[in-house]
């Protein structure tokens, strides 16, 4: 344990540093490349081997088979029950011809961006916030948590009523007298994604800030007052070296956002049932899941699904080809 | 086969307390007075010996088919479950998962105290019986708030022509003509309702019952569209969700009228509205008096233990019993699947449905005569079409497309 | 008394301090004013649904939602706890309440525990095709459960544990894992690697690591995915209905029931009553846990 602590501080500020030359997502695989590269690691590593078996299992029996399982029957006439009764491409000729899907897919697309952008950017601030030593923080942040412990049917619900424009804000409004006062997100086709925006990021920033601030307070104290002694500013020392230090932390979010926006179902049945004009907040999940089991049409809903998680597959794949295969070792 | 139902008579004759078996049944009735009609089911049940294990789960079809499936696939079958009779659980019976109670129905004379019969057809595949009606459902009625058109000063409309009539006069004291909410499903049963008042009961039954596109395509559905989208018009003002936000606009006197089932009547009830005073009921739209007899049935997923199988049959022949159909119809507000049991202490509008059911004015619901996939699909179109400007033509024709579907 | 417990430690270092006490007192008042507004918002449908919530019907129908009761009831709470009917049994949210309980903790705890291994083992004892796992497991986050419940319902088959809890259990544990997977590798990912190399080269192994490194550093990390999976686990419907039997239904199902009824009377104050009520316990899980979020955990361990 030797050396003074400042020292330390501005070599762990440069390991930090250094990742963040090794690529995009460097972050997320930073680590153990040199190990795994270590022969005759078989047996001495055998109790990390047992404690995979959970994770390898889980993603062989249940994620890749479950998903051949789907892709499969996505090709069948299966209705209530799956059955394998061979149809080729016409749940996906159906499906493409469809404009209900057709607008889910361009209402998830903005939707899912703006959620995004601003889940995260909404989610760190308040952390930032939260991270300045200020009193009654426990009760700051249960208030700002307590939306992501309520079900969504009902909060639903409740959004749909504080929107409304007779007995919600507006009305309200109106009633103080401003008689030309007009909020009515949810009943304009052009709006309504922001109604659902209004609710979702009540619903989910709190949990953001919550994964912010864990990923604040991880970072060593060593860094802030290596950048105290240095004169850099608290806001930029935010930007310049906390923020690039935290990147794990930030795709672990954008990770949670993205499969929460589109795996997005229940807030839109509570709060617009995928209207107005029948369907200008329509979103895939939705269209799934009624297809499933409202209508009985398994092999249509199973080929949706199959459209949605290949467009994941379409992010993911690239992503980690470029991260395994451009650091494998000779 | 003489052993099978001779224990079914046997079991049908109620009273075997030796034989108390656990039977678990599946239903989605769970608000307050369907509760309380539920109860009556069990009560009798357990009165007979055995034991009704409740498994209520709210939310329809689209819950509790995921749970059916899996249950059953899952090789631990619920006893029996609450389903809408008619093409929904067609499949299941087809793949051998549902038990055949033509035997029950034998011994216990379904065919004849059955009434309307076309409950127990949507009952039968292939000859056999494999579901048990408990009651009646008519999704064409128009609600009609008795304070909205005094407070335009015009009388109570009673058809939908002198309703769509009065719109201008309700919209200039600042009403909403026509109520509906933003769900699919209220659109399609608005439009449903529709079909049959202006096109007529043989229109609708050569498209809907005999699948005659040719008809669906013609001109007299193309008045259908055109009424459709006259209507949408009176509804454009109408920005709630749910059916019973839409009703509560109809009880507060802001709204008109409403196209709703019978269930609606619960609502009324509640606020203290009174039929004939507050309200008024208008079945078939007061153009036809014919209504759509959809409603609930139980069916028993096979099992192989005989004692259940036993119980679940001794359950079949109870649900369709008078008794049973008096206490437990009386509770939930709906209409008997029997003929020939008095049902006294029905309101004024559930006398309005009791009279044209005896008159035998009752068509087959959507549920029964088309497919999930297609009901599914023209709820889409329906939503889409009521809640936007899409022309009348463009519907008709997408409509007709979805229709074939189902063939 | 407030402005002297509040300026940063960041501050008390800087040499030059020009006036911190005006300024570090205006800067108090935007702090603290952001952050009230900020809570306005998320208390706004708190307000309207504890409003809603102790108001009878007819009030409830007249429509200001913002308005406070004229009449107060907590004839909808009690009605939600103890005498909602689900079907037959007329006792509310409290009758899958110890359901809930039983089927919240060994599935919390079996999933951080599986997950947190796993992040640990994909960060620093990497082995071949890790990255592979890794890569199905964040695919896995994105699969909408619903696509999956038949499958799933042949593996619990085949497994004999179908519609059984520790069926229920499983299933938890196997839908928590990619996320929690991923939570927990990024932020161990983010922890010195010097620690664990020093550990190694005295000579501790895989689970000596993980109890006495990387567990103490990572509480924060610990109560973030306590706080998913409390929320995730108590709130779910879909799993435990399809999964179980009435005899172990969650007590979701009976908010569902409560809340979610097609036909009949809606009856909104009893809704939001079961809404709160339900929310609760994930509540009081956030609170008290949050008080594990302790600054400078890292920082400790490092000099230590």
């Amino acid at each position: 344990m030797g050396g003074d602590p400042e020292n330390r501080t501005l070599k762990l500020l440069k390991v930090g540093a250094a990742r963040d030359l090794g690529g995009p997502f460097s972050a997320l695989y930073s680590r153990g490349e040199r190990m795994s590269g270590q022969p005759k690691r078989l047996l001495r590593n055998l109790n990390a081997k047992i404690a995979a078996i959970p994770m390898v299992l889980t993603t062989l029996v249940v994620f890749v088979g479950g998903t051949i399982w789907t892709v499969v029957y996505s090709f069948t006439d299966s209705k209530l029950l799956p059955r394998l009764r061979w149809v080729g491409f016409d749940q996906y000729e159906r499906l493409w011809s469809n404009s209900r899907w057709m607008v889910s897919i361009e209402n998830l697309m903005f939707f899912g961006v703006l959620s995004l952008v601003f889940t995260i950017s909404v989610g760190f601030l308040l952390a930032v916030l939260m991270d300045q030593k200020i009193r009654y923080e426990d009760t700051f942040r249960t208030i700002m948590l307590y939306p992501f412990a309520l079900s969504f049917i009902v909060t639903g619900l409740v959004w749909q009523w504080i929107l409304n424009p007779q007995f919600g804000i507006e009305g309200i409004v109106r009633g103080w007298g401003w008689e030309s006062f007009s909020f009515d997100p949810l009943n304009n086709p052009q709006t309504v994604l922001y109604g659902l925006l209004i609710a979702g990021l009540w619903q989910g920033t709190g949990f953001v800030m919550c994964l912010m601030l864990a990923g604040l307070r991880g970072i060593d104290e060593d860094i802030w007052k290596a950048a105290r002694v240095d004169g850099i500013a608290t806001w930029k020392t935010y930007l310049v070296v906390i923020v690039p230090m935290m990147r794990p932390v930030f795709i672990t979010t954008l990770v949670i956002v993205a499969a929460g926006i589109i795996k997005l179902y229940d807030l839109v049945v509570a709060q617009t049932s995928g209207g107005p004009g029948g369907n200008a907040s329509q979103v895939p999940a939705m269209y799934v899941y009624d297809y499933m089991f409202q209508a009985q049409n398994l092999g249509q809903g199973f080929a949706a699904s199959t459209m949605m998680l290949l467009s994941v597959l379409i992010v993911l794949i690239p992503w980690a080809y470029l991260e395994f295969g451009g650091k494998k070792h000779g | 086969m003489k052993l099978t139902k001779l224990t079914a008579v046997l079991c049908a004759s109620v009273a075997m307390p030796a034989m108390a078996t656990e039977l678990e049944v599946t239903h989605w009735w769970t608000s307050g007075g369907e509760a309380a009609a539920v109860a009556e089911l069990a009560k009798a049940f357990d009165a007979a010996g055995d034991k009704w294990v409740d498994g209520a789960i709210a939310g329809g079809g689209g819950t509790a088919r995921p749970i059916m499936i899996s249950r059953i696939t899952g090789g631990d079958p619920m006893g029996a479950t609450q389903f809408n009779h008619g093409q929904q659980a067609l499949e299941l019976v087809e793949a051998g998962l549902m038990l055949d109670l033509t035997d029950v129905a034998e011994a216990n004379n379904w065919k004849e105290v059955i009434f309307p019969q076309s409950l127990l057809e949507a009952c039968t595949v292939d000859g056999k019986i494999f579901c048990a009606p408990v009651n009646i459902h008519s999704p064409e009625w128009l609600w009609l708030s008795n304070k909205a058109y005094a407070d335009a000063g015009i009388p109570v409309p009673a058809n939908w022509d002198e309703f769509v009539a009065s719109a201008p006069a309700l919209e200039a004291a600042g009403k909403i003509p026509l109520a509906l909410g933003n769900q699919p499903w209220q659109s399609n049963l608005a439009f449903g309702a529709m079909q049959i008042a202006v096109s007529g009961i043989d229109n609708w039954k050569a498209v809907n019952v005999d699948k005659n596109m040719d008809v669906a395509a013609g001109p007299e559905f193309a008045k259908v569209f055109a009424a459709a989208a006259e209507a949408r018009k009176l509804a454009a003002k109408s920005t709630v969700q749910d059916w019973n936000q839409a009703t509560n606009l109809v009880i507060t006197g802001e709204a008109g009228g409403q196209i709703m089932g019978d269930w609606a009547q619960g609502e009324f009830q509640v606020a203290e509205q009174v039929a004939g005073t507050d309200y008024t009921c208008l079945p078939g739209l007061g153009l036809n008096a014919y209504l759509s007899t959809g409603g609930d049935a139980f069916y028993f997923p096979k099992n192989d233990d005989p004692e259940i199988e036993a119980a679940q049959k001794r359950l079949a022949a109870q649900l369709v019993s008078p008794e049973v159909q008096v206490a437990f119809n009386l509770k939930k507000g709906s209409l008997p699947i029997r003929g020939d049991i008095d049902l006294a202490a029905a309101n004024d509008c559930m006398k309005k449905g009791l009279e044209i059911l005896a008159s035998g004015n009752l068509l087959p619901t959507g549920d029964m005569v088309w497919s999930p996939d297609v009901v599914k699909q023209a709820e889409d179109l329906m939503v889409e079409f009521w809640k936007s400007d899409m022309p009348a033509e463009d519907a008709h024709t997408k409509w007709v497309e979805i229709l074939k579907t189902g063939l | 008394m407030a402005d002297t417990a509040l300026p940063m430690t960041k501050s008390a270092v800087v040499p030059s301090g020009t006036k911190p006490r005006r300024i570090l007192s205006g800067r108090n008042i935007m702090l603290y004013g952001i952050l009230i507004v900020v809570c306005l918002y998320y208390i706004l449908p708190l307000w309207v649904m504890v409003m809603t919530s102790v108001k009878g019907m007819p009030e409830v129908r007249l429509g200001n939602i913002f308005a406070p009761p004229v009449e107060i009831t907590f004839q909808p709470w009690v009605k939600a706890w103890s005498e909602a009917c689900t079907g037959l049994n007329c006792d509310g949210l409290s009758r899958g309440f110890w359901n809930s309980v039983q089927i919240l903790i060994p599935s919390v705890i079996l999933s951080i525990v599986v997950a947190s291994v796993n992040g640990y083992a994909l960060v620093n004892w990497r082995f071949k095709g890790s990255d592979v796992f890794f890569t199905i497991l964040i695919f896995g986050s994105f699969i909408p459960y619903q696509v999956m419940l038949y499958p799933i319902v042949i593996l619990l088959r085949e497994m004999g544990i179908y519609g059984t809890l520790w069926g229920l259990v499983l299933v938890h544990t196997i839908f928590g894992m990619p996320i929690l997977t991923l939570l927990f590798r990024n932020y161990f990912s983010s922890i010195p690697e010097e620690l664990f190399k020093a550990a190694r080269v005295d000579g501790a192994g895989f689970w000596g690591i993980y109890f006495r490194i990387m567990l103490p550093m990572s509480l924060p990390i610990f109560v973030v995915a306590l706080i998913l999976q409390v929320t995730g686990i108590w709130n779910d419907f879909l799993f435990g209905v399809v999964y179980t039997k009435p005899e172990l239904y969650p007590m979701t199902v009976q908010l569902n029931n409560i809340v979610n009824s097609v036909q009949g009377v809606k009856e909104y104050n009893v809704n939001m009553a079961a809404t709160l009520l339900t929310g609760l316990v994930p509540l009081v899980v956030y609170f008290i846990s949050g008080k594990l979020f302790v600054r400078g955990i890292a920082a400790g361990a490092v000099k230590g």
